[in-house]
């Protein structure tokens, strides 16, 4: 089996459009959530959202590659750009050896729905232009990257909800880790547009507090009101500790362990056996015990449910008072299919740089949070281990050990 | 409409839309090699003929369109 690091990461999100000003933001407890004014007319039930600008990107890609190219698709080829960068790869080295990419998406909503519009309001299929198909399909963003960045190895999507960025890492670990694969290209990237998130505000889970949109998400505090979506892109390179090495990369991280569980219950509403299961999966992956693990990011998004329920189960493995916990999702707001890989690099940029990011917007925790070792404030320290929890619809847990 | 508003209308959506550069436009460039479009990119001049000039091309009007003024004059034809 080989050993399986991380050699470079980027990210492109509401708190931050590069490494450097998210590890800032991170660190200064910074809120990213806004409020979107097109939504109110439009219908939603709260209009709170984390927003990240559309990049420019004529100068990077050509004509043909921008039209295939959707919201989510750009989001992440920035990301992309930024991790291979950070990892030292450039396109010689793509060309001469087998890269290959998995990255968790769930959505293609606004390019699904602009090119039926089109196709309503027209009534000729040609005339939504070529680029329609490559935007609408699930798999656009492993199917533009590979494409724009010539890759020759694994080529697919994973759609699991919101934690499909963590297990589109976890299955690149697995096929790195088996010898199929020795460098692999993989994140979660999530629209932020008004077409992809309607259905869910239908919910009622978004938090309404439109006064102070930077308090609105507080997860694990006893009057958080919902939660509130966000978006954007988030890359890592992953490769066999022996391709690392061979290369003189700069190893940032190893992965040690994915447990991964389904709850098997109700499509929406969170257990506690679920996530217990996945994080105790891996941790006995890793080879670790829990104590060992020094920081635990949870999936956290800030409902009442999801929260409490995570709480328990982070208990039940690690007893109470365990390791220090936060949600940066107070910051971020939930990231929906990007949050899996975003919030490991943003666990990764702690570990790099000796600090632990705070659940921002906690006041009281509830009963099920107050047994947990809650992080406020930022906390200067060193740790060489933590967890990444991930859940989503349906039932899907995934949890990601990585040291340094 | 007037034939060089249909050439000039033409060559700017081919400078702006599908970023061929502007010293590559002649009546007698390829279409596809000197002009470098692809099929896909004969899908968007389908889209592009039908926003600047209301005319719905299909696959079969290409036929015998080699060159740009090929291209010019099948527009020119379309609106007559």
């Amino acid at each position: 089996m080989n050993r399986v690091v991380i050699t470079g990461m980027g990210i492109y999100s509401c708190i931050g459009k590069n490494l450097e000003e998210v590890k800032n933001s991170l660190y200064e407890g910074k809120s990213g959530i806004k409020i979107d004014e097109e939504r109110i007319p439009f219908g939603y039930r709260s209009p709170l959202t984390g927003m990240v600008e559309r990049p420019n990107l004529k100068n990077d890609l050509s004509r043909r590659q921008r039209v295939s190219l959707g919201e989510e698709g750009e989001y992440a080829f920035v990301a992309t750009l930024e991790a291979l960068k950070n990892a030292k790869i450039d396109q010689d080295y793509i060309d001469a050896n087998e890269v290959g990419i998995i990255y968790g998406n769930d959505s293609t909503a606004q390019s699904v729905i602009e090119s039926i519009d089109t196709i309503r309001e027209k009534k000729d299929t040609t005339l939504v232009g070529s680029g329609a198909i490559f935007k609408g399909m699930n798999s656009t963003v492993t199917m533009n990257l590979s494409t724009i960045f010539k890759l020759t190895g694994v080529n697919f999507t994973i759609s699991a909800a919101c934690a499909s960025g963590s297990h589109a890492i976890g299955m690149a670990y697995q096929l790195i880790k088996s010898g199929l694969q020795e460098c692999v290209i993989c994140g979660g990237a999530q629209e932020i547009n008004k077409l992809a998130m309607g259905s869910f505000d239908g919910l009622g889970v978004f938090s309404s507090n439109l006064e102070h949109p930077e308090q609105a998400s507080k997860p694990f505090d006893i009057s958080r009101d919902g939660l509130v979506p966000s978006g954007g892109g988030a890359t890592l390179i992953l490769e066999s500790y022996d391709s690392a090495i061979k290369r003189g990369a700069h190893i940032l991280g190893e992965i040690i362990g994915y447990g991964f569980s389904s709850n098997g219950e109700h499509i929406s509403t969170p257990n506690v056996e679920g996530p217990s299961k996945a994080m105790l999966k891996a941790i006995k992956q890793a080879n670790i015990n829990p104590s060992d693990i020094a920081y635990v990011n949870a999936h956290a998004t800030s409902t009442p449910v999801g929260d409490a329920n995570e709480a328990k189960a982070i208990v039940n493995v690690f007893g109470e008072n365990g390791p220090y916990v936060s949600s940066t999702k107070s910051m971020t707001g939930h990231e929906c299919w990007m949050a899996g890989a975003s919030e490991v690099i943003y666990s990764m940029l702690m570990m790099q740089h000796d600090f632990i990011a705070p659940n921002i917007n906690l006041t009281q925790p509830d009963e099920a949070a107050s047994k947990l070792n809650l992080v406020s404030k930022t906390i200067d320290k060193k740790f060489d281990v933590f967890l990444s929890n991930s859940f989503g619809f349906g039932g899907t847990n995934s949890a990601l050990i990585i040291k340094k | 409409m007037d034939k060089e508003v249909i050439i000039e209308k033409i060559n700017d959506f081919l400078i702006d839309e599908f970023e061929v550069e502007p010293d590559d436009i002649a009546p007698e460039a390829n279409l596809k090699d000197t002009l470098e479009l692809d099929s896909l990119d004969f899908v968007d001049l389908v889209v592009a003929v039908e926003s600047n000039f209301g005319v719905k091309l299909v696959g079969e009007d290409f036929v015998n369109v080699k060159t740009l003024q090929d291209f010019y004059n099948l527009i020119e034809n379309k609106l007559s």
